[in-house]
């Protein structure tokens, strides 16, 4: 789907400002992702990157400036409409429910959902991390981090995703687990769900994606092909410390 | 302090958690001015350990000796008092607080010598935010700092207490490869004031531009320990814990 006549994308930011109660803290954002595309957000922390990841979530206002979610205009749903429409969040740290059972952690990605297919998803979901199959009934809280990682992972495909946004997949997790998570999202996307990588290890964010937006005070001040950006001198300096 | 005496011991340390031992039999030493990495898989035990230097666990199991003598059973502020500060993986500032009244907190407490009424504290704390690199945002509300300073103040608050040996729990994760630089400046600083460092991280960068010796635990155990450029080439740590591409990376 990906030809120079440029089809209608998936996800279409337009001048988006937004922010917190002192002031904006995203100045006029232009963004797209395809449908079923991987792209990598990367900046300082600080940047605004969690702030974009919410505004496009619903979490936090838009005070300027468009999102539309395949031509729809969703500047101003709320996020359980987002998720609805297929806007799925994995936020940075997990967020799970520790006292509650890593299957209730990841039912509760389809708690919107009243269709028959839910037990369906939740084996799907499994499919994709064996490693919890037999860990259904124990709390989400005493999971190691990458497990812990799998099931927020999982929550939010358990949505039905048209566009899963994953922020700081690799915080705190062991090089090993990191690859291991990443060639699992990069399967998620061969199956046609879009991705938004948001990633302090650069690298790793920049080699599993196709396209990249790099931003810096609340600005995107380089976008293109991922390997175009990784070779950026200005990238190489400021991120990837070489 | 001779270098031969070690300034922390760890003998067959054990820790478990119901049928589960979170450290099984954990041994080595920590010389003084030392600074050394703790790496291993998610669930290697890595945290439990630090918690059981700090006295947050009772051990199930072995000892803990610091400077000659048993610390095992001691409660956390008295280790805290003996010169053993720690930072913790999710950081807990006093959000009401500024940044200056945060770090001064550590000047009250900490090492029984080194305790001290509240100017004191606080001219201490000036000290200490300078070393860090967070004096220009001293009088900052907490929840104006971005993350690596929230890291950085986390540190300084260790700092603060004026511990002899300094125990980070992964302080470099989520930053990124320049902003890990600058933090590893902050360690370098801290360290050359005198201070033992025991570090856990998951950053290779982090282990290899700071770390004189890397311990490697995996399942609770010992898996590997030596110099960093050694360990992170042994084919065990490669299979436990690295993986096959950042081993290639490391080549490359």
């Amino acid at each position: 789907m990906r030809n120079a006549s440029k089809p209608e994308p998936l996800l279409q930011v337009r001048g988006l400002t937004a922010g917190f109660g002192a002031g904006p803290v995203l100045f006029g954002i232009d963004l797209d992702v395809g449908h079923a595309e991987l792209v990598a957000l990367v900046g300082a922390n600080g940047a605004g990157k969690s702030t974009l990841l919410g505004a496009m979530s619903g979490l936090i206002r838009a005070t300027a400036g468009t999102i539309t979610l395949g031509g729809e205009d969703v500047t101003h749903a709320r996020p359980e409409a987002l998720v609805r429409k297929g806007i799925a969040h994995v936020p940075q740290g997990r967020r799970l429910f520790g006292t509650m059972s890593v299957e209730k952690n990841l039912l509760l990605g389809a708690y919107l959902r009243h269709d028959r297919e839910v037990r369906d998803d939740l084996k799907r979901v499994l499919g994709h991390f064996p490693a919890l199959a037999d860990k259904l009934s124990r709390d989400a809280g005493t999971l190691s981090g990458g497990e812990q990682q799998m099931v927020a992972l999982g929550r939010g495909l358990m949505a039905r995703p048209k566009l899963l946004m994953v922020d700081e997949l690799s915080l705190g997790l062991a090089p090993k687990v990191v690859d291991h998570l990443i060639e699992v999202v990069q399967q998620i996307n061969r199956e046609g769900t879009a991705l938004i990588l948001v990633e302090q290890d650069v690298l790793v964010a920049l080699d599993a994606a196709s396209r990249a937006y790099v931003l810096e005070n609340g600005r995107v001040v380089l976008s293109g092909a991922a390997a175009e950006v990784k070779e950026d001198p200005g990238v190489r300096r400021a991120y990837l410390g070489l | 302090m001779s270098a031969a005496a070690a300034q922390l011991e760890l003998r067959s340390v054990t820790k478990r958690f119901g049928g589960v031992a979170a450290v099984d039999g954990v041994s080595f030493e920590v010389g003084a001015g030392d600074i050394i990495g703790i790496i291993g898989p998610n669930g290697a035990g890595k945290t439990t350990l630090l918690n059981c230097i700090s006295g947050v666990y009772r051990l199930d199991g072995g000892d803990i000796r610091w400077e000659g003598h048993s610390i095992a059973g001691m409660p956390p502020f008295r280790i805290a008092r003996l010169g053993i500060g720690r930072t913790f993986q999710i950081v807990r500032p006093f959000g009401s607080m500024t940044v200056r009244e945060n770090a001064a907190i550590g000047a009250l407490f900490g090492r029984e010598d080194a305790r001290r009424g509240p100017k004191e504290a606080f001219e201490a704390a000036d000290g200490v935010l300078e070393l860090v690199g967070l004096a220009a945002k001293a009088a900052l509300p907490v929840s104006a700092l971005t993350i690596p300073d929230r890291k950085r103040l986390e540190v300084a608050r260790a700092v603060a207490t004026r511990p002899h040996l300094l125990l980070l729990d992964e302080v470099m994760a989520g930053l990124n490869n320049v902003e890990i630089d600058e933090a590893l400046e902050m360690v370098r600083a801290v360290h050359a004031t005198g201070v033992t460092v025991l570090l856990i991280e998951h950053v290779m960068r982090v282990i290899i531009g700071v770390c004189r010796r890397a311990v490697v635990l995996e399942g609770g155990r010992v898996l590997a320990q030596g110099e960093p450029e050694v360990v992170l080439r042994d084919e065990r740590v490669i299979q436990a814990y690295l993986g096959e591409r950042y081993a290639k990376r490391l080549k490359a």
